[in-house]
């Protein structure tokens, strides 16, 4: 299987990201350029952090016109794999492809730490090398990760299981202190209802490897690569 | 013809700039102000267009790309003729 990491102007976790699955988990990734048309026939697509077109009008707002984008929403409608981190959660989001916005976070300061994130449905693609309730520990890095959606959308996500993280403390709580950026129902990670389309603000590619405080992210690849890999096996 | 088009958070959605500047005002004594709302302004110069075609064309610019309908809404003028 094959993953491909998108590389728009501004990102500028697309190289920690690619290491990390090429490298670290050992797993086949190329680049995908964003004035591109062409998704190199991967198997899912990793929209990576950063801070695409300067972030300019709304963060991931410019992002969305670019060619590849194009290709990467089809992608999804097709029921394509996209993982969405930070800037790319946040592209996702101005794209369409998941519910609700992100406002700046509730204390207007840009947040650069580590926090702790629980896994709320351990039966999504994303999530299944994880057990429900497990508390992962991963660095956020954000301006713009209060996320937001009418109350109606978020009856909806809550029914459907959409919610996949919410940030809690390190005993796996869901505190309002917890939620250091005042995300509507501490929401940290997303996915649509279909199930394919998942984003996040944490950064799992920085919390990959043991020498860099943490190997939690992994649980998120490892899970995307057992679907992707029995899925292949099923369609050869 | 210029327009100039306002960009602003939705009454529902807090807006924790507008209430920063809010809370600035009231420390440097201006008690009177009851609520403050921070919001964008772009000022699109249009070639060749009517005022009818306006009319279409720039509530959907706003739509489609200045304002997220999810959290903002727009309010636009015209601020030069042709």
């Amino acid at each position: 299987m094959k993953f491909g990491v998108v590389m728009l102007p501004g990102s500028n976790c697309d190289r920690d990201t690619f290491h990390v699955l090429k490298n670290v988990i050992g797993c086949d990734t190329v680049f995908l350029w964003h004035k591109d048309h062409d998704l190199q026939g991967v198997d899912a697509v990793v929209l990576p952090g950063g801070f695409s077109y300067g972030d300019y009008l709304r963060s991931g707002a410019i992002a969305r016109f670019s060619p590849l984008m194009q290709e990467v929403k089809a992608f999804a409608r097709r029921g394509g794999h996209v993982l969405g981190i930070c800037n790319g959660f946040q592209i996702l989001l101005e794209l369409g492809l998941l519910p609700g916005a992100m406002l700046r976070n509730k204390a207007l300061k840009f947040l650069c730490q580590f926090v702790h994130v629980r896994i709320e449905n351990d039966r999504t693609d994303f999530t299944r090398a994880g057990k429900k309730g497990q508390v992962l520990n991963i660095p956020i890095a954000h301006f713009d990760g209060n996320y937001y959606a009418p109350d109606k959308v978020i009856e909806d996500i809550r029914a459907n299981k959409q919610i996949v993280f919410r940030y809690c403390d390190a005993d796996g709580k869901v505190t309002d202190e917890a939620n250091v950026n005042g995300s509507m129902d501490g929401i940290a990670g997303l996915m649509n209802a279909r199930g394919n389309v998942m984003g996040l603000m944490p950064h799992p590619e920085r919390a990959s490897e043991a020498l860099l405080g943490s190997e939690d992210g992994q649980v998120i690849f490892r899970s995307l690569i057992e679907v992707l890999e029995h899925k292949g096996r099923k369609t050869r | 013809m210029k327009v100039r088009i306002l960009v602003s958070f939705k009454d529902s959605v807090l807006d924790p700039q507008g209430q920063t500047v809010k809370n600035a005002l009231h420390t440097l004594g201006y008690r009177s102000v009851k609520e403050a709302r921070q919001g964008k302004v772009f000022e699109l110069d249009l070639d060749k267009v009517s005022e009818e075609e306006a009319r279409k064309l720039v509530p959907e610019i706003a739509r489609k790309v200045l304002a997220n309908p999810i959290i903002e809404k727009y309010t636009w003028q015209i601020i030069q003729e042709e």
